[in-house]
Formats: structure tokens, sequence, C-alpha cells
């Protein structure tokens, strides 16, 4: 029986492998999900089909989790994706986290005393470390990012010192779990709490910009916990498809710090944008010259070529449907259009992607700035909707600003250069954007979705 | 033991191969999709709860970690599924 058990959860691995690579490719991306749950579907069921196990709690769990998880699914919107991703990753770590302590409790309350008593102790401690910072961070990014607490890098003082003894106290937890597993609960609880505070202090410096590389480094986490997790109960499976996401993780959260020209550290522990970082760089003066819609509407009319720059502004105007109508009236008009998206544009990775493939926009139309950039010139119009950082081009011409070296979309090099915008207020990372005040730039202020609408009306009107 | 570890570093090795390539339009799908893989916990969370031997504790561990990991795998799932199911092509045969 553990035979066919052992081949079954081999086949699972395989689609696994299988179904993330196919992930990776347009086309295959959606069947390659599929592949993966086929996957998920076999393991759980082989295991199931290890006799022994009673049936009653299982099915209440599962019956519980099943109904939470695919209402959440189906009734989550677009444009909240960033902290449903956040939330189901949070309890994926919490999981792992509880399949730690159950093993535990098995062992000092009802004397099941594992085989390799250290090795497995550590491997405990492990899991519930990172299980419990994967979900206490997690419950913080899904709070920062439903904006029921702020966004805001939040920094106290002596957080530094604080953050160094719960790294010691947690250091010294493990040591004991390795020599004096038997502790028990006294030892247990104790690290529970420091790994969920660890998790709470970990992510509160992160501002808002910043999260497309915290969420991908807590997918990451929440891997390594089911790895850990693999190595308490032996299971090869759970240690390969663990270790499958925390690299997967790891890759993504590179991207983004690449993409922002920061490392991983300075992302993590500076509290970018909280204003404490020291010198903001110079302040720009000059006049920002203002269009009203019906000017923007002639140049936009006139142009040939057009780029959509979309940011984080237009995921809070839920603009994206207005956005595409444009677009399409701007190709029927005879314009090229394309959406130029910036890596960490909005609050995840790929977050721009998923609301303009919401608004039916095609994939093909998505360029990234490496596509765009060299091209720049010929665009007529660069359009920036509610992006401000990932087009400031103080990254490129200003050393004292704390975005120089960032990638940018080079808007400013377009012929001519919308930018939609609520006011002249300096983006998240609180750092003036010289884009406004450049000699081809037109500001047109108000709201992004009411903005483009009135655009679209005026090309309707026409 | 040994053998475990070897498992764990061809497979963190065959990760960083498999998605160091991937265009960033699918950046938050394989992030949701690893995501519902990471509810692999699953697995050790039905060993809990499906051999409690009716002790209170392992069953409200077993069943708390069993509902969590399935909101993780369905949750996880379904909505990557909803996010690529929007993902069209333009036109047929269109480029990359």
């Amino acid at each position: 029986m553990t035979g066919v058990v052992d081949f079954l959860y081999i086949v699972a691995a395989i689609l696994f492998i299988v179904g993330l690579k196919m992930l990776g490719r347009a086309e295959t991306a959606r069947r390659g999900n599929l592949v993966s749950a086929v996957g998920m579907l076999l393991a759980i069921g082989a295991t199931l089909a290890i006799g022994g196990l009673s049936f009653e709690w299982i099915l209440a769990g599962a019956v519980m989790g099943s109904l939470i998880g695919a209402v959440a699914a189906y009734a989550v919107k677009m444009t909240a994706m960033p902290e449903m991703v956040g939330l189901f990753n949070g309890f994926g770590g919490l999981a792992s986290l509880l399949v730690g302590w159950a093993e535990y409790h098995k062992w000092i309350a009802l004397g099941q005393a594992p085989a390799r008593p250290v090795f497995t102790a550590i491997a405990i401690f492990l899991t519930v470390l990172i299980g419990g910072v994967t979900f206490s961070g997690s419950m913080v990014a899904f709070l920062k990012l439903a904006e029921w607490i702020n966004g805001k890098p939040l920094l106290f003082r002596g957080q530094q010192i604080v953050n160094g003894l719960l790294l010691v106290g947690l250091a010294a937890g493990g040591v004991f779990f390795a020599v004096r597993p038997e502790l028990g609960y006294p030892l247990l609880l104790p690290v529970v709490a420091g790994s969920l505070i660890l998790g709470v202090l970990s992510v509160i410096p992160i501002g808002g910009a910043d999260m497309p590389v915290v969420i991908s480094l807590l997918n990451s986490y929440s891997g390594l916990a089911a790895c850990a997790a693999g190595f308490v109960i032996s299971n090869t499976l759970l240690i390969v498809a663990g270790a499958l996401v925390g690299a997967s993780g790891i890759i993504l959260t590179r991207i983004m710090c690449k993409a922002m020209n920061r490392s991983l550290a300075n992302v993590l522990f500076s509290g970018f944008g909280s204003g404490a970082g020291g010198a903001a760089g110079a302040s720009y003066q000059g006049e920002a010259k203002a269009v009203s819609a019906e000017d923007a509407y002639y140049l936009l009319e006139a142009a040939r070529s057009v780029g959509f720059v979309p940011g984080y502004g237009m995921a809070v105007a839920q603009a994206q449907h207005a956005v595409r109508e444009l677009g399409q009236l701007l190709e029927a008009n005879g314009a090229e259009v394309r959406y130029c998206i910036h890596p960490v544009a909005g609050r995840m990775p790929g977050h721009m992607n998923v609301l303009l493939a919401e608004a039916n926009v095609p994939y093909e139309q998505l360029v990234e700035p490496g596509d765009v950039n060299p091209t720049m010139e010929t665009v007529d119009v660069a359009m920036v909707i509610g992006a401000n950082d990932v087009v400031n081009p103080a990254a490129k011409e200003d050393p004292k600003s704390p975005l120089y070296g960032m990638p940018i979309i080079e808007v400013d090099r377009a012929r001519t250069c919308i930018v939609l915008k609520r006011s002249l207020k300096p983006g998240f990372a609180g750092v003036d954007n010289p884009l406004f005040f450049k000699e081809n730039t037109r500001m047109l202020f108000g709201d992004a979705k009411q903005t483009v609408s009135a655009l679209v009306a005026e090309f309707k009107e026409s | 033991m040994g053998l475990l570890f070897f498992v764990f570093a061809l497979a963190v090795f065959l990760g960083f191969e498999l998605i160091s390539k991937v265009p960033s339009q699918l950046h938050t799908p394989l992030m949701s999709g690893s995501n519902a893989i990471s509810g692999i916990t699953i697995v050790g969370a039905l060993a809990v709860a499906g051999q409690t031997g009716n002790r209170t504790a392992l069953i409200v561990l077993g069943v708390l970690a069993v509902a969590f990991a399935m909101i993780n795998v369905v949750g996880g799932y379904l909505v990557t599924d909803r996010m690529l199911a929007m993902f069209k092509a333009g036109k047929p045969g269109g480029k990359k």
C-alpha cells in the first residue's frame, strides 16, 4: 500500500513541476495551473488512501476550508487581488505551523518520540518559526494592502534593538529545541509568540510601493514552511513542493528588487519612503502646465502612437475599463496603442497586467520598459495614469535622488507626455517628480477614472 | 535523513531553473499558482486530523490545519484560474 502511495506522490511532484513550467508561458499558463491542481488532488487522494485515517475531523476541516476558499476566490474583486493573495499565503503558513505544533504535541504529551529526536526537533522549530512569520507577516501585508491600517512604513525608536533581541531569543529557542526538546509547551509557546511578533515587525516598516517585494518574499516563506513540515514528518512530497515554491518566490523577489535597483536588505530594513532615510534629493521648482480634458483630446486625436503607463492610481480609481475603452477608440482613430508596464507598478508583481486583462486588453499590447524605452522618441503621446515613481526622470538625472539608478519608463523622452494625477503631490517614495515640470509634459488633474471617461466622451462626440 | 536533504537541494535547484524566465504579465498568476502549491502542507494536516486518537488538542490542531490548508489550496487554484481566464490574446496567432 505504501508503495502505491509513494508512486502517487512521485506523480504528484511531477505534475507540480510540469504545472509550474507551463505557468511560465502565456499560452499554457491556464492548463499549467490545472495540471498542478490535479497533482494536489492526487496528493490528497493518496494520503486519504493510507489506511488508518479516520475521516470525521478531516471532513469537518476540509469542508469548512474549501467553502471559505472557494467563496473568497470568486467574490474577490480583481483590484483586491494583492491582499487576497497575501491572505491565502498567510493561511498556508499557519497550516504548516499547526502541523509542526501537532507533531510536537504528539511527542511531548503522548510520548511518541521520533526516531531522530534532534533532527526532528530542529525541523519542528523551523516549521513553527517560518510558518509563524509567514502568517503574521502576511496578515500585516493584507491589512496594509486592504488599507485597514496605514500603508506607510512604520518605524519606531529602538526598532533595530527590539528586532535584534527577538532574533537572539528565537535563536536561543532553536538551541533549546535541539538540546532539550522535552521542555514542551514552556518552550513551544514562546517560540510561537516570538515568530508571530517577528512577522509583524518585519512587515510594518515596509511601505506600500515595496509590497511587490514583500508579497513575493512571503510567498517564498510559505513554501519553505511547508518544506520544513516535510522534514518533520519525513515526507518527500512536502519537501519537493515546498522547495519549488520557495525557489520561485525567491526568484520573483529578486526580479522585483532588480526592477527597483535596490537590494533586498534595503527594501526590508530601510523604511523607504518614511522620510527617515535622510536626504530626499533636490526639490524641483518650475511651472507645471495644466491642460483640460479637451486639450488632451486634441493631443490624443492627432497622435499616431500612444503609450499608456498605468500605476497604482489606476487601480485605486478602478479606471482600467475606461482606459481600455479609450485605447480602443484611439486604435479606431488609427493610432498604435501600447500599454507600458513597469515590473513594480502597483502593489504586487504583475498587478497592472491582471487589471488590464480584466478589462480585456489583449496581452500583445502589454510591453515592458525594455521594449518601449529604445523607441520612446517615436511615441507621440505617453499617457501616465496614476504612476509616479516608475516614470520619475530623477532616477536617471539626479544622483542625489533616492530613486537614482532605478530603471524607469522614460516617458520624458516621448514627444508629449500627459500625466493624469490628482495633484502635484510626490509619489509613494516621497520624492518630487521633475517630470511634471518638463517642457513636453502636460498635467491633467483629476480622478483617473473620471478624467479618462471624459476623454472617451470627447472621442465619442466628435 | 541524508536523502531528505538531497531531495531538498535538487528541488530548490529545479525551482530556480523552472522559474528563471517568466514574462512579467504572468508574475501574479505564477505567484498565486505557486502559493496554491505551498498548500501541500495539507498532506501533513490530513495525517494529524485523521489520527487524533480522540485527543482534544490534536482534534483542534488537526481541524484548523486542514481548514487553513484547504483555504490556501482551493482559494489559490481557483483565483489563479479566474485570473488566467482573463488573459486573452487579441487575435489568434498574434505575436507573443
